[in-house]
């Protein structure tokens, strides 16, 4: 058996279902070995979405998504793909090919140290050297890669490596690192301490962010909420983590987030946040969060509590595991007067106003989801369109969300959505993104097609990056430099070069019959909508 | 603040790179770093001083627990440690400031390990307060070149 031929195997072992990548010599014999398993291989037209579809894959089942590279240039253009997932915790394994161990170093063709330019955005990488360290190197990956916080993995293969012989394949049951004991349960003294607060707390709220997701914790924080009718916030990663119109969701907090969000934020006396970084996006002024209330921090990676703000009471573990304990404890609370203060600031009207010469993006968004089937998932890209997005759109119960968050990478949210949808193809997947975004990674209609995949894709066009114009707009004096992406592509033509049906909504008439069509439409789609170059998030 | 982080980690390639680029990616300060082997060929130990405030130095020893070469780390304050620096200085010297050398190096419990006509090589083995003083002393005496090893420290025995 080749080293090739052994990676493909520990990837039938791992019960990898796709691969996504792109080949180069150094890493075609793996590709080559591949092709003799089942496993689904997805040629992408550029190595970052392979990363993105495998973080679109990974995020729907919960499972690791895999891509592979060639080396140098083809690993170098993963990049943003692992910082990407690594930003927002999501596990991947990603292989690269790497030049023949004899000429590592020797700035060799295609050679780059890729495991060295990736170390401050993976969990872990490797570079093997011995082929027989293959079998255990990817059971390590994988395991690490899937337990603890969620986190990319690299695993560099030099060609020869490949080539080589292997003296016995035998996959490890047991991963042993004495390196690597992820906490998963949270320590009992901590819950029951935590719990006495909230007994005491006559404003609690729990703030909520992408670690809900990844403990597969959903149903736990749903029902530990409801059982004490604590009021819920979230993280733009956290969207979705209750449905949009639950009675205890008060939406999200932050520089981006509502209202009743931050008011809850700043006015309750008990905070549990759970999942969630305390990042600069979502708390401006991690310092003056903690000046009157108890923050309890729950988080499986002991770095994240207290790296910005100090906790009252840290709790070290899985989300699941720890809701899971703490429903165990009996206490009751009223939070009626609280909910009822928090309900008037959704009442209060949003301030926003938009051009009614072309589409509403907010009203739109809010028709687009409402519309969209039960158990969908939404994509959202990177700019306006992401901060529209996460303000108006409506998640069900069922419902997933998908966005860039920690990155803020352009271009996510359409090999995402391909990668979704190829995970379930149960699910309908609507990808938004804005015309920048768009442009960075249309080149995988072409991937979407050949695959036969169908998503649907939404472009909020105004011509401009419209995230940079507002900034230029409010800080800037109206210098737009660098901004006018201008009217091309023709997306009516784009679509028809991808066999692709097209839509175009440039006004408000009829919007909802449009979005019925677009969303009822067999097969692939692509919905254009007019946007004012001057409508703002803020 | 300051503090001393002994840093077991899993003797691989790469891993002193990983370890200082995990403090030149968060702006965390290091005052010196020292790498060595240990009784166990498998592991080596980083001997790490670091400044900065309370959460800073709280963020190392996280962060270093997260890197997955590393095995274990000890950290402690200077005065609950042994600490030690080796440091060899080569000086100029000539007929008018030879005694005054001699006797700091007398002062200082230092040592004269090599010599020629108008150049002596000293070396001591110190508390890093003390290295430093001697850096001091013999700065207006043209100090031609410095080498020395960054802090050594263990915890005082129990």
């Amino acid at each position: 058996m080749t080293g090739s031929e052994a990676m493909a195997k520990c990837l039938e072992m791992e019960k990898v279902e796709v691969v996504y990548g792109y080949p180069g010599v150094a890493i075609a014999n793996f590709f080559d070995s591949l092709g003799a398993t089942g496993i689904r291989q997805v040629l992408v037209r550029t190595e970052q979405n392979a990363g993105h579809m495998a973080s679109g894959y990974a995020r729907t089942l919960g499972r690791v998504g895999v891509c592979a590279v060639t080396s140098g240039p083809g690993a170098l253009n993963l990049v943003t793909g692992i910082a990407t997932a690594y930003a927002d915790s999501i596990p991947l394994v990603c292989i690269s090919g790497q030049v023949d161990s004899d000429l590592i170093g020797s700035d060799g063709f295609q050679e780059a140290d890729v495991t060295g330019a990736c170390e401050s955005i993976v969990k872990y990488s490797y570079l093997i050297k011995n082929v027989n360290d293959i079998p255990r190197v990817f059971r390590e990956a994988f395991y690490i890669a899937n337990t603890g916080r969620r986190g990319p993995v690299l695993i560099d293969v030099p060609i020869d490596v490949q080539r080589a012989e292997i003296k016995s394949f035998e996959y490890p049951a047991e991963v042993s690192l004495r390196t690597y004991k992820p906490t998963v349960k949270g320590h009992i003294q901590q819950i029951k301490k935590a719990m006495s607060e909230l007994k005491r707390a006559k404003r609690p709220l729990i703030c909520a962010g992408g670690g809900i997701f990844l403990s597969g914790a959903k149903k736990e924080l749903r029902s530990f909420a409801e059982q004490h009718k604590i009021p819920v916030v979230h993280t733009m990663m956290g969207i979705g983590v209750l449905p949009t119109d639950h009675e205890l969701n008060f939406g999200m907090v932050g520089n981006n987030g509502g209202m009743a969000a931050n008011k809850a934020m700043q006015e309750c006396d008990m905070l549990i946040m759970v999942g969630a970084r305390v990042a600069d996006r979502a708390v401006a002024n991690p310092d003056t969060i903690l000046e009157n209330k108890v923050l309890v921090h729950m988080d499986v990676d002991p770095a994240e509590i207290g790296k910005n703000v100090g906790p009252t009471i840290p709790i070290v573990g899985d989300a699941k595991h720890i809701f899971e304990d703490a429903s165990e404890l009996e206490i009751s609370i009223d939070t009626s007067a609280w909910l009822g203060h928090l309900r008037e600031y959704r009442k209060l009207p949003n301030p926003l106003k938009f051009s009614d010469k072309a589409v509403n993006p907010a009203v739109f968004i809010a028709l687009l989801s409402q519309n969209m089937a039960d158990r969908s998932t939404y994509v959202a890209d990177v700019g306006q369109n992401q901060i529209w997005s996460c303000r108006n759109v409506n998640v069900r119960d069922g419902g997933r969300f998908f966005t860039s968050g920690g990155m803020g990478t352009m271009g996510y949210a359409i090999p995402c959505a391909i990668g979704a949808k190829m995970a379930d193809e149960t699910r309908q997947v609507v990808a938004v993104c804005g015309d920048g975004g768009f442009q960075m990674s249309m080149m995988e209609f072409a991937t979407m097609k050949e695959e036969n995949v169908s998503i649907k894709v939404v472009v909020l066009r105004n011509n401009f990056l419209g995230l940079v114009r507002e900034y230029q707009h409010y800080s800037l004096n109206d210098r737009y430099e660098m901004v006018r992406l201008g009217s091309y592509p023709k997306l009516e033509d784009l679509a028809n070069a991808y066999d692709i049906s097209y839509f175009r909504a440039s006004n408000m008439e009829g919007l909802d019959d449009l979005i019925r069509q677009f969303l009822d439409e067999d097969g692939a789609s692509l919905m254009e909508v007019i946007v004012d170059p001057a409508d703002t998030v803020k | 603040m300051k503090k001393i982080y002994t840093v077991l980690v899993e003797n691989r390639s790469g891993v002193l790179s990983k370890v200082s680029g995990l403090f030149a990616r968060r702006s965390f300060n290091i005052d010196s770093l020292a790498v060595g082997t240990t009784d166990d060929p498998n592991v080596s130990v980083m001997t790490i001083v670091s400044s900065g405030d309370e959460r800073t130095l709280e963020q190392i020893e996280k962060q270093l627990n997260k890197k997955l070469d590393v095995i274990k780390i000890k950290t402690y304050e200077e005065e609950d440690a042994v600490s030690r620096e080796l440091m060899l200085i080569k000086v100029k010297y000539n007929k008018s400031n030879r005694k005054d050398i001699m006797e700091i190096v007398d002062a200082m419990k230092a040592e004269i390990v090599d010599m020629s006509e108008n150049q002596m090589l000293i070396q001591i083995c110190d508390r890093p307060d003390r290295t430093a003083m001697l850096i001091r002393l013999l700065y207006q005496i043209s100090i031609v070149e410095i080498a020395r090893t960054g802090t050594l420290a263990l915890p005082r025995c129990e």
